[in-house]
């Protein structure tokens, strides 16, 4: 007579290991010695940002735009209110800041619906934002098209200069990232070279080298009478800076797909742009997100570096203003407003990496 | 049940790894619809052999000629051989960021142009035969092993191969899996496919093979049929290998 093979059903663990009690228990007083932790170190968070909560929220100065109104003991925020419109749109002038607030609006417009799961048109708005948008959002800043008055590079400034290096340079430097990955692990000697030559000269050199070498150095190389726009200078530097880094994170994740997934792929018969392009970059994307968002987030915050060659992006008008002996000293609340502008960007950003890493997710890998 | 037409012409063929000479003369000739087995001890160069029908290795000299088409440099022959000639592979090399119907359609799509709606209907028709339409949306990473190369079998066959690879389809598979993924095999030899077969699945090899292929080191020692093969090998190296792996 044969045995039949039943298993123990599945219980519910018990209820002290559950919830907040239970979190707290674990993690936080499970002995004397982790209570007497965590109470010590509460009190010094507590004692910490009681005092930052006072100084700019509870006693902080809203309203008024001049240096009077700043009464209480607290952060002047007055100072910022009263510089928004430089440190957004520099010295653009007053009157046309609606092409810049049209360009931000497009701007929200295509992101916003890649946070939402059901949103149909994605796929499209995304390749919207990546090639129609930087042409509109350029015509409609740099004008001289449709009776748009032309606007110099030289008035644009403030956060919108921010936003405009930092996405250049993110949607130009991923696909010459690939490209160059893809050269630099080249079975052909003469690309392969080339790439490693590229990758590893720019990354060779600091980024503010780079920048000086763009402003002052090349125009001195170019022939009478040839001259590029200052910003496009930099445009191109702090791109060419960036796909060596996003080049190298990229072969990381060429490196990682097996070899295995290429010769499935060319024994059906693609070829080698359409097995890169199908099967195996979606992957080796996919896999190093955490590094191109690494990439991009660094990236965002090098354009700081602009004010060296005299452009004036969200920093740089800051440190403009708070030079203004009028209003005493805000620098404080100067730069902590640039600092909460660049984290609210770059949290975004690791925010939507880390959904679309989710998102990707395809079950176990073998 | 065979043609006059050699399906895969090896002559001479030469294949070094720098200065590891892998293969070594080998000489073979299949017929169209033949079905063929080839077992050897690992390192003896078969999966090598297999691999370079469909130039995923390149042979340094001799001659491979494949449904006519004689295998050189030359990127657009490659592409046409790879187009007639399907593989399998032991660790099945699904496409893991695509989903089962997806790994089927992706050949047929973007190598013979199908139009998606049809390439759909033949990748449901092949999963069909391989006994798994229900998994078509799930992703490969959410399967059994011998679902994967079941999968992977389906998967070659939407080509709509002339002639089939398998480079040891079932040694990475649980012992419980084996069955089903030589069942799917079975049915696909006995349909006429000509089928070139790494395995060291004996039964199988009884069951479907036209010849037995033993190799080692890098030579071809022995071919025969399998009722010679198995009850009487001439090789002293092939009755070693036969009581090796039959004696346990």
């Amino acid at each position: 007579m044969s045995k039949i093979f039943v298993p123990l059903p599945d219980l519910p663990p018990p209820s002290s290991t559950k919830g907040i009690v239970g979190w707290s228990r674990e993690n936080l007083f499970s002995t004397p010695l982790n209570s007497v932790l965590s109470l010590v170190i509460g009190l010094i968070v507590l004692s910490a940002v009681i005092p930052l909560l006072n100084w700019a929220l509870f006693s902080a100065n809203w309203a008024g735009s001049t240096p009077e109104s700043c009464t209480a003991t607290g952060a002047c925020w007055s100072f910022v209110t009263s510089r928004l419109d430089f440190f957004i749109y520099g010295f653009f002038p007053t009157e046309l800041t609606w092409r810049v607030d049209l360009v931000f609006l497009l701007l929200a417009l295509s992101f916003v619906p890649q946070f939402f799961e059901r949103f149909p048109y994605k796929a499209k708005l995304g390749i919207f934002s990546l090639t129609g948008l930087p042409i509109i959002a350029y015509f409609l800043i740099a004008g001289g098209v449709f009776g748009l008055d032309p606007i110099a590079t030289n008035r644009w400034g403030g956060l919108f200069l921010t936003l405009l290096l930092a996405y250049v340079g993110i949607v130009a430097s991923l696909p010459i990232g690939v490209v160059l990955a893809l050269g630099r692990r080249s079975e052909m000697p003469v690309i392969r070279t080339l790439c490693i030559g590229f990758i590893e000269l720019w990354r060779g050199v600091p980024l503010i080298s780079v920048l000086f070498m763009a402003s002052v150095m090349l125009p001195l190389f170019l022939p009478d009478g040839v001259s590029f726009d200052k910003l496009m200078r930099a445009l191109v530097g702090i791109t060419m800076f960036q796909s060596a880094y996003m080049a190298e994170v990229i072969r990381g994740g060429l490196q990682a797909i097996p070899r295995g997934q290429y010769e499935a792929a060319a024994a059906m018969g693609l070829n080698y742009w359409k097995m890169m392009r199908l099967v195996v970059l979606p992957q080796a994307l996919k896999l190093v997100i955490p590094g191109i968002v690494n990439t991009f987030i660094a990236l965002f915050k090098d354009t700081t570096l602009v004010l060296i060659i005299g452009l004036f992006d969200i920093l740089g008008t800051v440190q403009n203003s708070i030079q203004d002996p009028k209003w005493g000293n805000v620098s404080t609340e100067g730069y902590v407003f640039a600092a909460a502008c660049f984290w609210v960007f770059c949290f975004s950003i690791s925010r939507y990496s880390q959904k679309l890493e989710r998102k990707l997710h395809r079950g176990h890998k073998r | 049940m065979t043609s006059n037409k050699p399906a895969i012409e090896i002559v001479d063929m030469n294949k070094w790894y720098g200065d590891f000479h892998v293969l070594k003369d080998v000489n073979l000739t299949v017929a169209e619809g033949e079905r063929i087995v080839i077992c050897g001890p690992s390192g003896s160069g078969k999966s090598t052999m297999i691999r370079c029908i469909n130039r995923l290795e390149e042979h340094q000299a001799g001659k491979i000629v494949v449904n006519g088409i004689e295998l050189t440099e030359d990127l657009k022959r490659i592409d046409e051989v790879r187009k007639e000639v399907g593989m399998c592979f032991q660790h099945f090399n699904l496409f893991p960021h695509l989903s089962i119907l997806e790994n089927c359609t992706l050949g047929p799509i973007w190598v013979r142009k199908m139009p998606k709606k049809e390439a759909e209907d033949v990748a449901m028709h092949f999963l069909e035969r391989v006994k798994i339409p229900e998994q078509a949306d799930k992703y490969p990473g959410q399967l059994s092993g011998g679902q994967q190369q079941r999968v992977a079998i389906a998967r070659s066959l939407c080509m709509n191969p002339k002639i089939m690879l398998f480079d040891e389809p079932t040694s990475a598979l649980d012992p419980e899996m084996i069955k089903e993924v030589l069942d799917v095999m079975v049915e696909l030899a006995n349909e006429g496919m000509t089928m070139l077969c790494v395995t060291h699945e004996m039964g199988f090899a009884k069951m479907v093979a036209d010849r037995v292929i033993f190799m080692d080191e890098g030579q071809i020692v022995e071919e025969n049929t399998p009722h010679e093969f198995f009850d009487n090998p001439q090789n002293d190296r092939t009755k070693l290998f036969l009581s090796q792996i039959i004696g346990h």
